[in-house]
């Protein structure tokens, strides 16, 4: 059976007047059923431009898919036109994004919300649609859901919104789940409470669940398997549990190195990974992290490394790892 | 000494709606060469005390001594000699340099005003771009040419013109990415260990702060519940408060992550317009008694040279 989510060789090119760049490059990534795969990077690393892109919401102009495939439950998305696509969004694949408060309408009730996606993609009638809405509250959590259904989106806090939109992604148990930076915008418990909700949903409707954050913390707390990005293209991939104890790849053990944990043995310094990414439309040629790698050699600055399989269920791409 | 001591200080608002409690009666101490980290959640007061001691917003009452010299009762004038010990960097550093005027000027401003000579101050302009790690050719740009990193290395530069003692960091690394945010750490900690600086760094990211601070003070709804060296408070926390927000914090670790058992805290922070009675955390406390919902608990020693505002700890 086909794998939730199968995205193959997934190029995302933005036109703009200074040229065209590429967001991102190649990209290929599967997520199973029950599983959550965490796409990491910093700013401009293409992460998000990958969910969106998956998602079929590109900004067009200036952003568009000019290669691959985004098979979803067996079937390629790309070719879909817009009306295809509305049956799918919120049916099939769900998705939540970092700032609650944009993704409601400021002036319909929750209740209203959510209704509408039912009546958008079930046979519930509009009765069974606002119990439904009630009962999804309840689900996500909401404190004093009943009341709380008559509520606009500005009268609730940003964990509240949080959980509303959460209740509006899964309303109609999509098998794929897209999170975009979904807690970067809360405090550290109210986080919390929304990550163990994701974690709980997920488990009990064996979604598959792709999960973008520039938080290594918040990672290593939900994934199952990482896949880190650099200036638009994929460099490693691996289970959260080998990335974490022998990252390959130099830009995923700065990234380990740069984030300070709590009650491990203190490091004098922060292992800081100098200058910055790369804009761009001024990649340099060969691996776009040679200029701030600290293994870097001669043959990374003409050729690009691509990925190679340095074990079972690992792929890097840096000609350093390579050597070993 | 202390070169900050901050004594039953208030900080209230007016609004539409009534009065908020921003700072409710806050005491503090801090040292000389130390980095003391202030955490919270947003709308704890943690950015408010920090513009409290800058004297940047009104003060209802208290003491903010510097030096020994209570700064609370003075107006613009008489601060010009304190603004020289005590200076702040910002956590969007794009808002807080003026678009228009270049790096260099903008660096130059606090000298100007502390009336230095203008060759003196074009050296000084100098060794302080240099300081921070920026290109001496920086001072002629102007900062929307300069990333966010780099604007933050700016902020620092400003700060640290007139030698002062202490400087409040508020969020300073909080809208950087990561590999940017440990360079800025890494500077401040070589700043502090060149000069002797020290920080109030207020951060809601606690991993941030564990690396950071020698000790640590915790605020709930403009009040202060904890306070301790670091290795006290992540040790050995002791009000339910400091508890619930280190096990929320997410650690970049997944067999640390997994190990350590999860009591996720409920509910979400009362609105500061109308604060519970008693103790402030009452309403989300996992042990709150009958007598939290009527008393306010004092701070009070609780071992290892911790404070903590809680009757049963």
């Amino acid at each position: 059976m086909a794998l939730p989510l199968e995205v193959h060789g997934l190029s995302t090119t933005l036109f703009t007047r200074r040229g065209e760049m590429k967001a991102v490059d190649g990209l290929s990534l599967s997520v199973g059923a029950g599983e959550t795969v965490a796409l990491v990077g910093e700013s401009g690393c293409g992460k998000s431009l990958s969910a969106l892109s998956i998602m079929r919401l590109l900004p067009d102009p200036p952003a568009r898919i000019v290669g691959g495939e985004i098979r979803l439950n067996g079937r390629d998305i790309v070719p879909l036109p817009e009306e295809g696509m509305l049956a799918i969004r919120g049916k099939e694949i769900g998705m939540i994004f970092q700032d609650p408060m944009s993704s409601l309408n400021p002036v319909a009730t929750v209740e209203k919300q959510i209704v509408e996606v039912l009546l958008a993609h079930t046979d519930l009638g509009r009765w069974q649609a606002r119990a439904r809405a009630h009962e999804l509250l309840e689900l996500v959590g909401m404190p004093d859901a009943a009341r709380r259904l008559d509520e606009y989106p500005h009268r609730l806090s940003g964990g509240m919104c949080q959980r509303v939109v959460i209740a509006m992604a899964i309303a109609c148990s999509p098998s794929v789940l897209i999170a975009d930076e979904p807690t970067t915008a809360l405090d550290v418990t109210v986080q919390a409470q929304v990550l163990a909700l994701l974690k709980k949903l997920q488990a009990d409707a064996g979604m598959a669940m792709v999960f973008i954050t520039h938080d290594l913390g918040v990672v290593a707390e939900t994934a199952d398997r990482v896949v880190v990005m650099y200036a638009g293209r994929k460099v490693e991939e691996a289970t959260v549990d080998d990335l974490f104890e022998m990252p390959l790849h130099p830009y995923t053990a700065g990234l380990i190195g740069a984030t300070p944990v709590p009650g491990a043995a203190r490091a004098e310094r922060l292992a800081d990974i100098p200058g910055m990414v790369p804009p761009l439309n001024a990649l340099p040629q060969g691996c776009a992290f040679a200029p701030r790698c600290p293994r870097v050699m001669e043959r990374c600055r003409q050729e690009r490394p691509e990925l190679t399989r340095p074990s079972q269920g690992r792929l890097v791409a840096c000609f350093a790892a390579e050597r070993g | 000494m202390s070169l900050l001591s901050l004594n039953n200080l208030h900080v209230h608002f007016n609004t539409p709606n009534g009065v908020v409690r921003a700072v409710s009666g806050v005491s503090l101490d801090l040292a000389v060469g130390e980095t003391l980290g202030l955490v919270g959640e947003s709308g704890c007061g943690k950015s408010t005390l920090g513009k409290a001691i800058m004297k940047l917003v009104p003060i209802a009452g208290g003491e903010i001594l510097i030096d020994d010299a209570d700064i609370a009762p003075l107006d613009r004038k008489q601060l010009i000699d304190m603004r020289r010990k005590v200076q702040m960097i910002f956590q969007d550093p794009y808002g807080s340099l003026n678009p228009r005027s270049t790096v260099g000027r903008s660096v130059a401003q606090p000298l100007a005003l502390a009336g230095w000579k203008p060759a003196a101050i074009a050296e000084r302009v100098e060794t302080l771009l240099r300081w921070v790690g920026l290109p001496t050719d920086a001072k002629q740009r102007y900062p929307h040419e300069f990333s966010g990193g780099q604007r933050q290395r700016i902020g620092i530069a400003r700060a640290l013109a007139l030698s002062p003692k202490l400087i409040i960091c508020d969020e300073p690394v909080s809208a950087l990415d990561v590999s940017v945010r440990a360079q800025v750490i890494n500077l401040l900690e070589d700043l502090k260990g060149q000069f002797g600086v020290s920080y109030l760094f207020i951060s809601h990211d606690l991993s941030v702060v564990e690396h950071i601070a020698d000790r640590v003070a915790v605020m709930y709804l403009g009040m202060l519940v904890e306070t301790g060296g670091r290795d006290q408070i992540w040790r050995n926390p002791q009000h339910p408060y400091t508890r619930a927000l280190l096990a929320a914090a997410p650690i970049a670790n997944p067999k640390i992550a997994r190990a350590r058992q999860r009591t996720v805290l409920q509910g979400e922070l009362p609105s500061p317009l109308d604060p519970p009675a008693g103790c402030p955390f009452n309403s989300r406390c996992p042990i709150a008694q009958d007598r939290c919902r009527t008393d306010k608990p004092v701070l009070r020693p609780v071992g290892g040279g911790a404070l903590a505002a809680c009757h049963f700890v």
